[in-house]
């Protein structure tokens, strides 16, 4: 199954092998970084790695920009990209400009409630918060809880 | 293609399935505009009572078998968008809408009590856009369509969870852990879907399964699988993958946690079929093993490692999350057992199981308002105080653990059936041995509930809730009910369903 290896083949494809190294480093950041911001950063990247896989599917060799000219006389020689995954990825980008900025709103949140956005510091006031439950209504019920 | 596909938009009725996702949508932005906290509920009540119109009037004209194929804008597929019914969405749209105008008359008290005054528009906005995309995701029939309809509901959700944080404001950090996993399900899932087009060069699902049967199997169609499931998985909450949930329900406001339970986690399990079998096809070797060697062990470990988590909770809310991604554990192995048997039981216990979770989580927001909390030590001997709002929540619990005359019953014979069927006895077993699990978790709040005193001053002078609250309990009490008896709709709308999946395609062959 290496054979398929080839120089041409591991050159002609650098977006993917560049789509999978962008992924897995911000997915990486998400899960290794404790500071909120920094998982934020992660995930853009993740999702901006899938913003170049699908530009590149869009890709015709030789192709120039989908516009047709203005007096609308196309050259049928004229070999076009396909512009159908750059419509697809500027909804995508939308919707990440949304959770990014729903996020940050969140960390502000966080940082008011907790004072504090990195994790560890979050985990502790939560199991702090959870030990004193348990206290409470595990007393309230007889040690059972 | 198909004959019975309705092919011309000439009057209002034949454009239903965009007027099902256009209503919620354009009812969100009024809120705001009118910006009157005071018209914001009747508006959002108005546009999903609407919805819940549209849906029923979609589900009739499709329960006989027939297609509803809807070319947004009037551009035909594969090029245009197409919204596509058949049996098994209609259910879906039903179910979700139904919820939501259940919850609605229910949030208006409740929600006042746990969301203060000045965020109510804002709320009530959001709540719309979260049923705007549920809808969404379920009437389309354009793979990318489902993605961002995916994101729309997600957000919204996002923002919804996030209410909690009057009351407690862990709510803020259960909404972004779940807005981080959520974003990366959402982004393995138009991974795949990128793949997909790639493999096939067309979005429209029908589309897409006509080629991917025409070239077979091969790697980039097996990855996409792949990543549409994981991606799927983290939204349906498939056990490994359901670490958000539980604290995203718990410390959401009570009405949205009900709303959540009962639609979010089953609209992705409805993408999960549509995907599975209409998308790839039934037969599928790369989806059959899947499902067998994959989701089966863990639909299985979930019904057992979840339930057990369950009974060691000290607060009712917990508990009933931790219920839920087991209960999801049954629809998947009602799924993945391929028979036709099988799939009715899942999609009959999709909708068994969310009027049955509705009807605990408004419970719990009944509990919330009058005791002050969830917890066992809280509701202890509300029993007796309020005893109509307690009485709904046994009957919710009783369907819960499936007992006969509720429609938990009704859902879960089918499975053991199906289970039988195959000759799988020891997955029958175990469907019932983790069904005495569910009796231990909802004896305790039963126990709480009426063999002890009340604990606190506050539950001691406890009374019912108003009956804006309770009208909608018990609706959905009296529904657990009535689905234990009259299987009709249920059952008939499943196997229907059932069958158009496993016949493969979009119901249009």
């Amino acid at each position: 199954m290496f054979q398929e290896f080839t120089w041409e083949f591991i050159v002609g494809h650098m977006n993917y092998w560049l789509f999978i190294v962008l992924m897995m480093t911000g997915l990486y950041v998400v899960v290794a970084r404790g500071n909120l911001v920094k998982k934020l950063v992660g995930l853009n990247i993740f999702q901006v790695s899938v913003f170049m896989l699908y530009i590149s599917v869009g890709k015709v060799t030789g192709g120039t920009a989908p516009i047709f000219p203005t007096d609308m006389k196309i050259d049928p020689d004229v070999i076009y990209s396909n512009p159908l995954p750059h419509v697809l990825i500027l909804t995508a980008i939308v919707v990440g400009i949304a959770t990014t900025s729903l996020a940050l709103a969140l960390i502000v949140r966080i940082r008011e409630a907790y004072d504090t956005i990195e994790e560890a510091g979050i985990l502790e006031i939560e199991s702090a918060i959870c030990r004193e439950e348990n206290r409470i209504h595990g007393e309230a019920m007889g040690g059972r809880g | 293609m198909a004959t019975d596909v309705t092919q011309t938009a000439a009057s209002l009725a034949d454009h239903l399935p965009v007027l099902q996702v256009l209503v919620p949508f354009i009812a969100a932005p009024l809120t705001v505009l009118i910006g009157s906290r005071r018209l914001a509920w009747p508006i959002a009540f108005a546009a999903s009572a609407a919805a819940t119109a549209i849906a029923f009037a979609l589900l009739m004209q499709v329960i006989g078998g027939g297609v509803i194929s809807y070319h947004l804008g009037g551009w035909a597929p594969p090029i245009g968008i197409e919204y596509r019914v058949d049996a098994t969405n209609a259910f879906v749209l039903l179910l979700v809408s139904g919820i939501s105008t259940v919850v609605l008359i229910y949030a208006r008290v409740s929600v006042a009590a746990e969301v203060p005054r000045r965020q109510h528009t804002l709320f009530y906005t959001a709540y719309l856009l979260c049923l705007t995309g549920l809808l969404g995701v379920a009437v389309t029939g354009d793979a990318f369509n489902v993605f961002v309809f995916l994101e729309i509901s997600s957000l919204s959700t996002y923002v919804l969870i996030a209410q909690g944080a009057y009351r407690d404001k862990r709510a803020l950090t259960a909404a972004f852990d779940y807005l981080i996993m959520g974003t990366i399900g959402a982004t393995f899932f138009v991974i795949g879907i990128g793949l997909l087009y790639m493999a096939t060069g067309t979005l429209n699902m029908a589309d897409i399964a006509e080629r991917i049967a025409e070239q077979g199997s091969n790697r980039t169609v097996q990855s996409a699988f792949a990543f549409i499931v994981v991606g799927v998985g983290l939204k349906v909450a498939i056990y490994p993958l359901h670490l958000w949930l539980p604290n995203a329900y718990t410390f959401a406001p009570s009405a949205i946690s009900a709303f959540l339970a009962a639609t979010a986690t089953k609209v992705a399990v409805y993408v999960l079929m549509r995907f599975i079998f209409t998308v790839y096809q039934p037969g599928f070797p790369f989806a059959v093993n899947t499902l067998i060697v994959i989701i089966i062990p863990f639909a299985v470990l979930a019904m057992f490692a979840a339930s057990f988590i369950a009974v060691f909770q000290t607060d009712f809310k917990r508990m009933l999350a931790y219920s839920s991604v087991a209960q999801i554990g049954y629809i998947l192995l009602g799924i993945g057992l391929l028979s036709e048997t099988g799939l009715t039981a899942g999609i009959a216990h999709l909708f068994n199981h969310a009027i049955t979770k509705a009807t605990l989580f408004m419970g719990v927001g009944a509990f919330v308002l009058r005791a002050g909390g969830s917890f066992y030590d809280r509701i202890e001997g509300l029993g007796r105080t309020m005893p109509w709002t307690s009485a709904a929540v046994v009957i919710g619990g009783l369907s819960l653990i499936g007992v006969p005359g509720t429609a938990g019953f009704i859902s879960k014979w089918l499975l053991v059936q199906a289970a039988l069927e195959k000759g799988w006895w020891p997955v029958a077993m175990l469907i019932v041995a983790s069904s005495l699990l569910a009796v231990v978790y909802v004896w305790r709040v039963v126990e709480a509930l009426y063999l002890k005193t009340p604990g606190t001053a506050a539950a001691a002078a406890a009374r019912d809730v108003p009956l804006g609250m309770l009208l909608p309990l018990w609706g959905m009490a009296l529904a657990t009910i009535y689905f234990g008896f009259d299987t009709n709709l249920t059952l008939g709308a499943s196997r229907t369903a059932a069958q158009a999946l496993l016949a493969g395609g979009f119901g249009a062959h």
